[in-house]
């Protein structure tokens, strides 16, 4: 579904990603795991098409396409869907109608028939049930005066609206309290399915307590140094990542 | 990205789509400003002795004006005698079943239908032509309410006491340079009258549209509410896309008595110009409303997105106790716009309030000014007002400025200002085109969300329209 290839990425002429590899099947679900300032959200953004990121080597495919030639709404609507790890905000636009117009853009690009007002409700209504959010916040505008919880819940909610194929989600459980990581576990959990697959981005194992994953990778200096099974998780949680710092002294000599 | 660029280029010179021009018979005046200008056009109009009178001290006394230059505005030199100060379809209809086929179709396609059987439901609709009404709809219905609306001619005509009561008391004849010139060349506009107690049944209207070269439009509006009274009534403005810049020098005065309240909404569109500034309306409004009475209360909305330069303040003179004034404004200034617009709350009575929620939008190279002035006088116990002023960039060439004037002379005044400047960020038009909205998109809803304030306070289908306009006028913005 998702194939990153040996990407180097720059901003602001520094390098960041110094050749990443990963590949992501559907129905997996992939924690990437790294010390602060190892690329982790560069990769988020950079995979969502955010500006300002120059990718100097590297290729993406998603699904059939090239990712990195496609806008970020046509990614969006070709089923990725970034959630952010500062949810912006948006004064006096309606989250309702903001999510009734992202949905629909998706759905013309897709060419399907766009829904209506009715329609719409009636599918918010349904994820509003599962997800056990009131409907307070959809009548507030984006994210506008939001605590730091419902703004990661009002992201986890367009997600569910959106059901995109790939779901990343960029250090969602920072800043949040047990509660609200139950919340957002459960809306994951939710929605896994044998074709949707999840790249989660944490600093910490606690959320791989709720949503477990099938791989765990560490990401340091710009690119995947340690792949394993959720058991790695909880050894970077034991040692910390200095640990690893220490496991790669010999790779670095080697350079 | 280039070819992004190309797109953006292209949205942004779409057409301006009431540019159109209709081709029909007209009357004019030579060009050229004299006593005897304005005699001929009084005579044209038939008008008393004392109407003709009123313009010639106008005039004399515009004459001894210097023109304003305090606004932060770049105009060139206006050539006040190469305009002509009357056009006017030749063919003068009795009645609307006998308007020319040719402005039926001009008015059906800016979206105002004046035909019987295609009347805008609900809204009764005053069509100024150039200098002249060429109708107006839903009278017969308004009259069995007692409420008169009508053009300014013809209440000169036919209701010359109101007229003289009331024109001239709210915007004297020497109030400024432009309204003094209004004064004296103003050829049509509307009349409104609602009676004591009266709730004027429909929304009223009136769509002002220049069509001839060479002329400037000059109208005349007068409202007047009696006690206890409510009208709600909104003004659109169009013209055709011409390379010459066309005057618009307009008076609007409203008068408020006892619990009296006029809700006066306007949706500005004259031809901005094109791109690089060339052509469009040259828009310098005088407008006024008077809360004569107490417990009086006029609102002010305008969403201005025409017009090469917008020079207006829409004011009220809080006179009445516990009478109160609003004003909310979205300005919008594109590629070469100016505008310097702003308004003035002055607080007379006891126990008066103001409120001003004022929005501008500065794209392209476009300018905006926000310039209020907020005055309490001596006697003004109890004073209140608030005053929110937003300003929103989108690139990096464009400018806002904001210059607000605060006159307190009574120690119990609350006067609260807050003001914000802001860029649409790259982060919000990131967030939004992640969940799958289109660059533009993104942009018409972000400044939508900013505007919202202002836009509930219009009616309902213009406040659609408003919406349309603004992302009609700000295609092209982003890139």
């Amino acid at each position: 579904m998702l194939k990153i290839e040996n990407l180097h990425v720059r901003v602001a002429g520094k390098e960041i990603l110094k050749g990443l590899s990963l590949d992501v099947k559907p129905g997996e679900v992939h924690a990437i795991m790294g010390p602060n300032g190892a690329g982790k959200s560069t990769l988020g953004n950079v995979l969502a098409g955010r500006e300002g990121y120059e990718i100097t080597a590297g290729t993406v495919d998603f699904g059939d396409k090239d990712l990195l030639q496609l806008e970020p709404e046509e990614r969006a609507a070709e089923g990725l869907f970034l959630a952010f790890q500062y949810p912006v905000e948006i004064p006096g636009v309606n989250n309702t109608y903001f999510l009734k117009a992202a949905l629909n853009a998706q759905r013309k690009y897709r060419g399907q028939a766009e829904l209506d007002s009715m329609q719409f409700l009636k599918l918010v209504r349904e994820k509003l049930r599962v997800l056990h959010i009131s409907d307070e916040l959809l009548h507030r505008a984006v994210n506008s005066g939001f605590s730091g919880g419902e703004k990661k819940r009002n992201e986890i909610f367009q997600m569910a609206l959106l059901e995109p194929r790939l779901a990343i989600l960029d250090e969602t459980d920072s800043g949040l309290d047990i509660d609200a990581l139950k919340m957002v576990a459960e809306g994951v959990n939710h929605m896994r399915s044998p074709d949707r697959a999840f790249i989660v981005i944490t600093h910490y194992q606690r959320l791989l307590d709720y949503i477990v994953p099938d791989f765990v990778h560490v990401l340091a200096e710009g690119r995947i140094v340690e792949s394993g099974d959720k058991s790695l998780a909880h050894k970077l949680e034991e040692h910390g990542y200095a640990w690893l710092d220490e496991r790669r002294v010999p790779e670095r000599s080697a350079v | 990205m280039a070819t992004e660029r190309n797109d953006i280029e292209e949205a942004l010179n779409r057409r301006y789509e009431a540019g159109f021009v209709t081709d029909i018979e007209t009357e004019y005046l030579p060009p050229g400003l004299s006593e005897d200008v304005i005699r001929q056009l009084s005579a044209k109009k038939h008008e008393p002795q004392w109407m003709t009178d009123w313009r010639l001290e106008a005039y004399r006394h515009w004459l001894t004006m210097p023109v304003p230059e305090w606004a932060k505005l770049k105009i060139g030199p206006i050539d006040f005698q190469s305009i002509s100060y009357y056009a006017a379809p030749k063919a003068r209809p009795k009645s609307l079943d006998e308007v020319d086929p040719k402005l039926l179709e001009t008015y059906d396609k800016l979206g105002v239908p004046l035909h019987e059987r295609a009347k805008l439901a609900g809204v009764a609709v005053d069509a100024v032509f150039d200098s002249v009404s060429v109708g107006t709809t839903f009278r017969k219905e308004l009259a069995a309410a007692g409420v008169i609306f009508c053009s300014m001619s013809e209440a000169i005509q036919e209701h010359p006491e109101l007229v003289r009561k009331y024109l001239g008391s709210v915007v004297p004849v020497a109030d400024n340079y432009f309204a003094a010139l209004n004064c004296a060349v103003f050829s049509d506009g509307s009349f409104v009258f609602i009676p004591k107690g009266v709730r004027c049944p429909m929304e009223l209207s009136t769509y002002f549209r220049i069509n001839a070269m060479n002329t400037g439009q000059f109208e005349r509006t007068l409202i007047v509410a009696e006690e206890g009274s409510y009208v709600s009534y909104l003004e659109g403005c169009t013209a055709p896309q011409r390379d010459e810049n066309q005057l618009h020098a307009a008076v609007v005065e409203l008068v408020a008595l006892d619990d009296a309240q006029i809700k006066y909404s306007t949706v500005q569109n004259w031809y901005p110009g094109d791109e690089n500034g060339i052509g469009g309306i040259y828009n310098f409004v005088t407008k006024r409303g008077d809360c004569r009475g107490a417990r009086s209360k006029i609102s002010w909305t305008q969403v201005e997105t025409g017009s090469a330069i917008t020079w207006k303040y829409p004011s009220c003179v809080l006179r009445g106790d516990d009478s109160s004034g609003e004003f909310y404004s979205v300005a919008l200034t594109h590629h070469a716009q100016q505008a310097d617009t702003g308004t003035k709350m002055i607080h007379l009575g006891r126990n008066t309030k103001s409120k001003i929620i004022s929005k501008g939008i500065s794209a392209g190279r476009g300018q905006n000014t926000y310039r209020g002035l907020v005055k309490v006088e001596k006697g003004a116990e109890g004073a209140r007002n608030y005053t929110q002023c937003d300003s929103l960039l989108i690139g990096k060439k464009c400018g806002a400025h904001t210059f607000p004037y605060i006159e307190v002379k009574h120690p119990s005044a609350i006067v609260e200002h807050e003001a914000t400047t802001s860029k649409i960020s790259d982060d919000q038009l990131f967030y939004c085109r992640s969940r799958g909205l289109g660059e533009e998109d993104a942009v018409s809803m972000i400044v939508d969300g900013f505007c919202k304030q202002v836009f509930k306070e219009l009616p309902m289908e213009f406040a659609v329209e408003a919406k349309k306009l603004l992302e009609v006028s700000l295609e092209g913005a982003v890139g």
